[in-house]
């Protein structure tokens, strides 16, 4: 038998373990001669199970868009990559522009990927659609000519919720203890969290930094209990909440819990009984729009389940990138950046269109928050949500919740 | 009252220490009587989890935490035979690529069956919420899970200390030709201690499916934190994984209690204070195979 040394074992094993915290690249397609697209989205880590939707939306409206004849004549070609983390977000997109062909980049859910990327897209002077990623720094003190926000930012989360917090008697003079994301998302949530409590009468009491990969949140829910709050916060993001609301419902702890972040995805693997309070949506399956119904036919038709909200913010947002295109009849950068600044409407599938704000580059747009159906309620894993009304109100303007431009710091 | 709330965690700390300790112990004989470092051992905690959602769907809670260990230890059988019989004299680097590979397909295996959407099974009513003993807080499910560690733990303790099945591979551990010497081949004793180990690993997967959601990649993030213990315990060592498993839970209860940012990296500043005082971990044997 060859002998082996312990060391040499350990180190090798500690590499490979090391190794798999990588990830590896899933490309959806490549071809040549076509309109090229590089798409960056997380597939692995707390966010993949949302950049898989994210994917399945993308594809659908490539496929649509394909089918009827491509952009100008041309059809799309996407690759479709892990972003796995900001700095081979970084390096991943700057060899789709170099090597792979793409005209622009498009995509993100993370945050600190999608800040990377911006920086590419700045230095190389190309068009970068940011898609799903929500932190108020991107398009505030990082914001760039040349990246375009299509999710509603933190925000705007904060407001859509804290307003409904507000109605409901849950936020003057109450205690808040908030569990948050230690990444960038995070701290900007929070950061927009703690200004609403300001100014609507709410006592933050406590804010706890969880780092990305935890999954077992039992010593933060036995410092809440020792903290005995009135209402429990959730700034967390991925799946994340999903853990927290699970373990939070195993303990059986009788504070409130709110949050002001939850994708559906995340909301539907909770399980029966678990989720309760009220949390912020950009869109929902079962939205009373015709177009978005149309969406959701198609896609239970295509996939046999419901498109979750980053399913259908990549659906829109190739379509938005194919009318820019084949109104400018271009794929350069800045005919595309100014067609979006002279602020054309794009169709939705909400109650209302939407346009990206010329000075900031966020696309304004309706938020809904939502509650969660009684048990017994729901017809399916899919149906446990309530959603509450849109806000803006339908008589408001559509920028009435998102920052104003003295209060961002955006500077292109 | 302060120290009381601190109790309080390192009380839990020692329960999560258990749980860590049921995918530990595993990946640690494997690692000791195989001399293999078994990656693929969190795809195997993935699967028990997974195993464990679809058997719930049919059977209920009990039936798929009782059967999805049983099933992937049939699963450890074909591993064993097919896979690693055929490395455990190989150069080491090939057993660490093969199984790293394997837990990769098995990671996309997950996606193509169950898809990428996390899935969730629900506790029974029961178990949920929490009960006071003194002024300590216990989830009634993790006192569960804590007994059912702690019967785990005797059962192989016993095993290994207490029946000839224990000594023939406690003597594999040291002297594996020896044990050849004296005629007794250890082939099948491999095959039982990975059926064990992997078995044990989906044993976890199945009862912290309830508590926590079920994802392709959730293999990848265990396997890590077993890793750790493994190496901070020492190997050749029962009580060094248990040990460390403790230690592990109790260090990042306290760090979060304390510096709740630095909770997760909490168990690697503990691994590398102990490997500096003591490089073959807390209660680790000098394996003469492991030595050069």
């Amino acid at each position: 038998m060859t002998r082996q040394n312990r060391r040499r074992v350990l180190k090798a094993g500690a590499a490979f373990v090391g190794a798999s915290a990588l990830g590896f690249p899933t490309i959806v397609s490549g071809q040549g001669d076509k309109i090229k697209i590089g798409h960056l989205t997380a597939l692995t880590g707390f966010l993949g199970a949302l950049g898989a939707y994210a994917q399945l939306g993308l594809r659908m409206a490539q496929e649509e868009i394909n089918a009827s004849g491509g952009v100008m004549g041309r059809q799309l070609d996407i690759v479709s990559e892990d972003s796995v983390n900001p700095s081979t977000a970084a390096t991943k997109a700057q060899r789709m522009l170099d090597q792979d062909g793409a005209a622009f980049l498009m995509g993100e859910i993370n945050s600190a990927s999608a800040a990377t990327i911006m920086q590419v897209a700045a230095r190389n002077k190309r068009f970068y659609l940011q898609i799903g990623a929500r932190s108020d720094a991107l398009r505030g003190k990082s914001c760039n000519r040349y990246t375009f926000h299509v999710d509603i930012p933190s925000h705007v989360m904060v407001y859509a919720v804290g307003k409904a917090l507000v109605r409901d008697n849950m936020m003057k003079g109450k205690r808040f203890y908030t569990l948050t994301a230690d990444y960038l998302f995070g701290h900007d949530l929070a950061a927009a969290a703690k200004t609403f409590f300001d100014e609507n009468g709410g006592q933050l009491i406590g804010d706890e930094l969880v780092a990305t990969d935890v999954t077992e949140f039992s010593p933060y829910l036995l410092k809440i209990r020792q903290a005995r709050p009135d209402i429990v916060c959730s700034n967390l993001a991925g799946n994340q909440v999903t853990n927290l609301v699970k373990q939070y419902a195993e303990f059986g702890l009788p504070y409130p819990i709110v949050g002001f972040n939850l994708n559906t995805a995340d909301a539907w693997a909770a399980g029966e009984g678990n989720l309760s309070g009220t949390w912020p949506t950009v869109w929902h399956h079962d939205l009373d729009v015709s177009t978005s119904k149309t969406f959701v036919a198609n896609f239970i038709k295509k996939y046999g389940k419901p498109p979750e909200n980053h399913a259908w913010i990549e659906y829109i947002s190739l379509k938005i990138m194919a009318q820019a295109m084949a109104e400018t009849k271009s794929t350069e950068t800045m005919q595309l950046v100014t067609y979006f600044e002279n602020e054309p409407k794009f169709e939705i599938l909400k109650a209302r269109q939407g346009y990206f704000r010329s000075w900031d580059h966020q696309l304004m747009q309706e938020a809904y928050p939502f509650t969660v159906k009684p048990k017994g309620k729901a017809k399916d894993q899919y149906d446990t949500l309530a959603l509450g009304e849109a806000v803006p109100a339908p008589n408001e303007s559509l920028d009435v919740l998102a920052v104003s431009k003295e209060q961002n710091s955006c500077v292109m | 009252m302060q120290l009381v709330f601190l109790l309080e965690q390192v009380v839990n700390g020692l329960v999560l220490g258990g749980y860590y300790l049921l995918i530990a112990l595993g990946l640690q004989l494997i690692f000791s009587v195989g001399g293999i470092v078994n990656l693929a051992h969190g795809a195997f905690y993935a699967i028990g989890a997974y195993f464990s959602v679809s058997i719930a769907k049919f059977l209920g809670f009990g039936p798929s935490v009782a059967l999805s260990p049983i099933a992937v230890a049939m699963l450890g059988i074909l591993f064993e035979r097919f896979l690693l019989r055929r490395f455990y004299a190989a150069d080491p680097i090939l057993s660490l690529l093969v199984t790293f590979g394997l837990a990769m397909i098995v990671e996309q295996l997950i996606r193509i069956i169950w898809g990428a959407a996390p899935l969730s099974v629900n506790m029974p009513p029961e178990f949920k919420g929490s009960v006071l003993i003194g002024d300590f807080l216990f989830s009634r499910y993790r006192l569960f899970l804590l007994a059912v560690v702690v019967g785990v733990l005797a059962s192989i303790w016993l095993l290994l200390h207490k029946a000839s099945f224990g000594r023939v591979v406690r003597a594999g551990i040291q002297r594996r030709d020896m044990v050849a010497a004296l005629g007794i081949r250890l082939q099948p004793y491999m095959t039982a201690i990975v059926m064990l180990g992997v078995g044990m690993a989906a044993l976890g997967g199945a009862l912290f499916a309830p508590i926590t959601i079920v994802h392709p990649a959730m293999g990848a993030e265990i396997i890590i934190v077993a890793f750790v213990v493994v190496v901070i315990g020492g190997l050749g060592s029962f009580w060094g994984v248990v040990l460390s498993a403790l230690l592990v839970g109790v260090v990042r209860g306290m760090t979060i209690h304390f510096i709740p940012a630095a909770g997760e990296a909490s168990m690697y500043v503990l691994m590398f204070l102990v490997l500096l005082f003591r490089p073959r971990g807390l209660l680790g044997e000098r394996i003469e195979k492991f030595e050069t």
